[in-house]
């Protein structure tokens, strides 16, 4: 397939995109490593008049280290540079491994966190480390920026809180407490394809006793979520009752790749896996 | 020379991305196609309204079947191939002639100065659609009063036959056990990396039509157009470019093929078109399902006594090849085994859905997968060993020739012609650990693994008639070339061609040329299909070669004055025996025959250092072969990992192993893709529902394993190098093997697959449904 007729403006700062956003009447799409947008675009899925390019913006690809054991991370920063930076592995192992499961390498080279984020793909793993990690996403738009909580972002699939002339410029992450143990599990058929579906975990404990649990769902609901019944359940009976309640927290689709009853099996199953890590790593 | 590991000659250019493939033909002036493809899957039409399209800067013309009729001598496809099993005739319209029967089936033809601007206006071109019922599930589709999926048809049924020997009626009255399976098989498309394309020119200095085709059958193409567009052979040439990757879907003759060559006709300019990968999954034919409803009768011992029962096939919308899919996977049930009656009944139905022909395999998986599977059953409930059940019904290696009570297409004896079954049997165990396995899964099973394995036989016809071409000519230079009718798809054909002609030449290899599947360089010639083109193309190169190099000798002798008989023939040279000085090139006596004006040729000989030959070999060859899997799954996810797999296979002489294995592995690949991964699906409309690599999966690089191959060599009588196909057997015993090994690893369930493929949500239904 070719792509049908299209603008193209490639923008030199975030305040240029912006306006070129708000001068097409919502009609233009944001081009950042164009992993989901120019496949969509060659099958005519997308039929965009413009496309504004932010490759050219400077600054938008740093991964800084904060005070508080967090960090921020520019929104063009590639998959590839979160997967081997130094930073994530030390602060957040979690997300460390879960960038091992992104598509494939060469993907990983020119994907975004900004633009995975923005193209909220439920089975995706970004998103769902987003919501995990209790990220604050930075958008800008003609107004300036604003901070948007992840468990607010994501709202249907490939549907999000963003206004038409809005781009997300950074992901902040906060730190995570001292003694957090983690898991993450996905199943896809093959690596690297998008996944049936997928459970982090975080466990911390303080003195020998879990004090805070976090449990994430992806490719299980029309977005990442939360599995708050199983965080319940897991501090009051364990890795087995949160496995079962985790069943009951998720509400897949069917599709090609799973049946919803398969899916749901698949949450039981993987969220047992990362409980059982994370509750290890934890004791570490 | 023969049988060496030596490298491919293909792949410097190849692998240097130096290769010319279709898409790398420009043409001066040249024009794009897209074509206007059928978004439902049945429906008529009266009225096509270009004008919008045409409306667009750089759009040329656009064509529906009324622009082309007068061009035609039938808009009707002379592509049926016969066969008495055919009831309903339903060749392809050039371009849908006012009802679509297939989502992907071209109705009009956008050509413009660019493939976008050609998409661009295929998208404007408006037809008004008035929909049909539709023919979406083949086993319905045989009923009363359903559906037909060609409103000018009474019914669906396109063909059937029925396959018997022996009285099964007596044996299954007598039988001391009678087991019955119920199979649905799944197999899906070709997927060659290079999808279909064709490019035409008519050539305005000499008023050829050039037409260039991502094709296995580079003649068969020529004599379509001839009879289609009433020209002479000598003003239409087909030639194979490189070819990316056949596998079955490019045998077919296409109605692109014929379109774009009209439409170059018809404007005067060069006219191209590549198919992207998202029409090659509706617009090329593919294989898809099979419903197998079997019962075996054995006595005590488990030897096998007679097998009956029938055969439903989805035939797609159109028949543009022939029967010989559910044919191929009829006769080929019978695998290595002694069978004493047999009587399997099959029905083709029609579907609007795209056409289905053979993929590699070509029906014979699943003809496999059906014994095999009952094999297994009969081990299960006899408490047997799964080998042993096998090893009792092996025919043993001194039968051979074996004599198969079953007849092939063309009414002759199926006779099994050389090979020792239970010999790759035992090798196949030995190499996978067969004997140690239980130990090991029991280890596995106290760790909460399951690890299972299997084990599937196979046979396999190749080496298909009548005959494949060659001319072999040495130059005055001294170089050879070869020109043969077989294609070239990346197998290695050009190797294995220039090692059997250099055994008998001596020439090196790197002044062998072999120029495939060109119409305007040999007059004849089939192509690729049947695993075929080392037994036929490599025959006649091995005749011809021979030939040439008699001839060498004869004139080599006159030129040294020496007997023909003290003379060697290698590197490049003819010598005295014992005396190298005393010599001649291949060059010296090529020139030496070639003519001078008023001077006789030496030694009395013919013209020209040239031979043709056109091997026709009298059956099919069988190779076979032993497929051990060793599997784990994981029954949290219904995850399947191929930890271990062993091939032995047996196709006769080895030309160059390499490209075997080369073979074996792609086979075996394809066959795990079918095991596992791959699944084309339709919804009760007949949408496709698979149309991308993200939605239809291939195995990919991470899920294959190392195929560890063991080498046997049963030489056929059936021609004069004794080789036997090697390009589909890797493909045919692996859903077999993974279907027992998947058994075998979920036997504390109770799991027994049934369906191809073997999918992960499918795992965890079957051990839900089991616990």
């Amino acid at each position: 397939m070719k792509p049908a007729p299209f603008d193209y403006v490639r923008a030199s700062s975030v305040e240029e995109a912006v306006a070129a956003l708000a001068a097409s009447n919502g009609d233009a799409k944001v081009l950042a490593g164009g992993q989901s947008l120019v496949p969509m675009l060659n099958f005519r899925v997308v039929d965009a008049p413009l496309f504004v390019d932010i490759n050219g913006i400077e600054g938008l690809d740093l991964i800084e280290e904060k005070e508080d054991g967090g960090l921020r991370i520019g929104a063009l920063t590639r998959h590839f540079a979160l997967e081997t930076s130094v930073s994530v592995r030390d602060r957040f192992p979690v997300l460390h491994e879960a960038m091992k499961h992104v598509a494939h390498l060469a993907i990983r080279n020119r994907g975004t966190i900004g633009g995975s984020l923005s193209h909220a793909d439920p089975a995706a793993e970004l998103p769902m480390m987003a919501v995990l990690l209790d990220a604050k996403i930075v958008a800008a738009g003609p107004d300036g920026e604003r901070e948007i909580p992840a468990g607010d972002f994501f709202t249907a699939p490939l549907t999000t809180v963003l206004a038409p002339d809005e781009i997300v410029v950074a992901v902040d992450l906060p730190g995570l407490p001292a003694v957090t143990g983690w898991g993450f599990e996905e199943f896809a058929q093959r690596r690297g394809d998008f996944a049936v579906a997928g459970v982090a975990a975080l466990v911390t404990r303080e003195g020998g006793t879990v004090t805070n649990t976090r449990i994430a769902l992806m490719g299980l609901h029309d977005t990442p979520v939360r599995a708050r019944s199983a965080e319940a359940a897991f501090g009051e009976s364990g890795i087995e009752a949160a496995a079962v309640a985790a069943r009951q927290d998720a509400d897949p689709m069917n599709d090609l790749h799973g049946s919803a009853d398969y899916r749901r099996h698949l949450a039981e199953a993987l969220t047992r896996r990362v409980l059982t890590a994370a509750l290890e790593r934890a004791a570490q | 020379m023969f049988g060496e590991k030596i490298k491919r000659v293909e792949d410097p250019a190849l692998l240097r991305g130096k290769g010319k493939y279709l898409d790398d033909i420009h043409l001066p002036g040249m024009l794009h196609a897209a074509f206007v493809r059928a978004p439902v899957a049945h429906a008529t039409f009266s009225d096509i309204d270009s004008s919008a399209a045409l409306a667009i800067d750089g759009v040329v013309a656009v064509y529906t079947l009324d622009d082309l009729r007068p061009h035609l001598t039938d808009t009707v496809m002379p592509v049926e191939q016969p066969s008495g099993a055919l009831k309903l005739s339903a060749s392809p319209s050039t371009l849908a002639d006012g009802e679509v029967r297939y989502v992907g089936e071209p109705v009009a033809c956008v050509i413009a100065e660019s493939p976008y601007i050609a998409e661009d206006a295929a998208q404007l071109v408006f037809v008004d659609y008035s929909n049909l019922p539709v023919s979406a599930d083949y086993l319905s589709a045989l009923d009363d009063g359903a559906a037909t999926a060609h409103s000018d048809f009474a019914d669906n049924l396109v063909a059937g036959f029925t396959l018997a020997y022996g009285d099964t009626d007596d044996t299954f009255a007598g039988a001391a056990h009678v087991f019955r399976e119920t199979l649905h098989q799944h197999k899906g498309l070709g997927h060659a990396i290079e999808c279909r394309g064709v490019a035409a020119e008519l050539n305005p200095r000499d008023h050829v039509l050039n037409v260039w085709s991502a094709t296995q059958m580079a003649h068969r193409a020529q004599s379509i157009l001839v009879q289609m567009l009433d020209l002479p052979e000598d003003r239409i040439r087909v030639v194979t470019p490189n070819v990316g990757g056949g596998f079955g879907p490019k045998f077919v003759f296409y109605q692109e093929e014929v379109v774009v060559p009209l439409a170059a006709m018809l404007l005067g300019r060069p006219v191209k078109w590549v198919e992207d990968r998202r029409e090659h999954f509706t617009a090329a034919t593919m294989e898809r399902d099979q419903l197998w409803d079997m019962e075996v009768a054995v006595n005590a011992d488990g030897r096998l006594l007679g097998v009956r029962g029938t055969m439903a096939h989805d035939h797609g919308a159109y028949t543009p090849y022939g029967v010989n899919l559910p044919y191929n996977a009829a006769t080929n049930f019978l695998g290595p085994y002694e069978l004493p009656s047999m009587s399997l009944d099959v029905k083709l139905a029609l579907t609007n859905m795209t056409p289905v022909t053979p993929v590699r395999g070509a029906g014979r998986p699943q003809g496999t997968f059906a014994m095999e599977r009952l094999m297994d059953r009969i081990a299960r409930e006899l408490g047997l060993d799964r080998v042993e059940v096998r090893r009792r019904n092996l025919i043993p290696a001194e039968s051979m020739p074996y004599d198969t009570q079953i007849k092939t297409r063309d009414g002759a004896t199926m006779t099994y012609d050389s090979g020792d079954y239970p010999a790759a049997l035992d090798a196949a165990l030995e190499r996978g650990g067969y004997s140690d396995f239980a130990a090991r899964q029991a280890a596995a099973l106290a760790e909460g693994r399951y690890l299972g394995i299997g084990v599937a036989n196979y046979v396999e016809g190749t080496g298909r008639g009548p005959f494949e071409s060659a001319v072999v000519r040495i130059k005055p230079s001294g170089k050879i070339v070869i020109y043969t009718g077989a294609t070239d798809q990346g197998q290695g054909l050009k190797t294995a061609l220039a090692q059997v002609c250099a055994a008998q030449t001596g020439a090196a290899i790197e002044d062998i040329e072999v120029v495939t599947g060109d119409t305007g360089k040999v007059s004849l010639g089939l192509g690729a299909f049947a695993s075929r083109q080392a037994v036929t193309a490599g025959s006649s190169v091995h005749v011809a070669a021979l030939e040439v190099r008699n001839k060498a000798l004869k004139v080599a002798a006159h030129l040294l004055e020496a007997a023909e008989e003290d003379l060697d023939i290698a590197d490049g040279k003819i010598s005295v025996r014992g005396v190298p000085d005393m010599s001649v090139t291949l060059g010296d006596v090529a020139r030496a025959v070639q003519g001078m004006p008023g001077f006789s040729l030496p030694g009395g000989v013919d013209p020209g250092m040239e031979a043709t030959a056109n091997f026709s070999p009298p059956t099919l060859t069988y190779c076979n072969g032993v497929h051990v899997a060793e599997v784990e799954v994981d029954p949290g996810t219904g995850h399947v990992q191929v930890l271990n797999y062993v091939i032995v296979h047996d196709s006769g002489r080895l030309i160059n192993p390499t490209i075997v294995e080369g073979q074996i592995t792609g086979g075996a690949t394809h066959g795990l893709g079918s095991a596992l991964f791959e699944r084309m699906i339709y919804d009760d409309q007949g949408q496709p529902q698979t149309t991308n690599f993200g939605e239809y999966l291939l195995p990919s690089a991470p899920e294959v394993p190392h195929f560890d191959m063991i080498h046997m060599e049963s030489p056929t009588p059936l021609n004069p190098l004794g080789v036997k196909g090697a390009g589909e057997g890797g493909t045919i015993p692996v859903t077999s093997a993974i279907a027992s090994a998947v058994d075998d690893a979920l036997s504390p369930f109770g799991v027994v697959v049934r369906d191809l493929p073997i999918e992960p949500k499918r795992i965890v239904e079957m051990i839900n449904q089991s616990s």
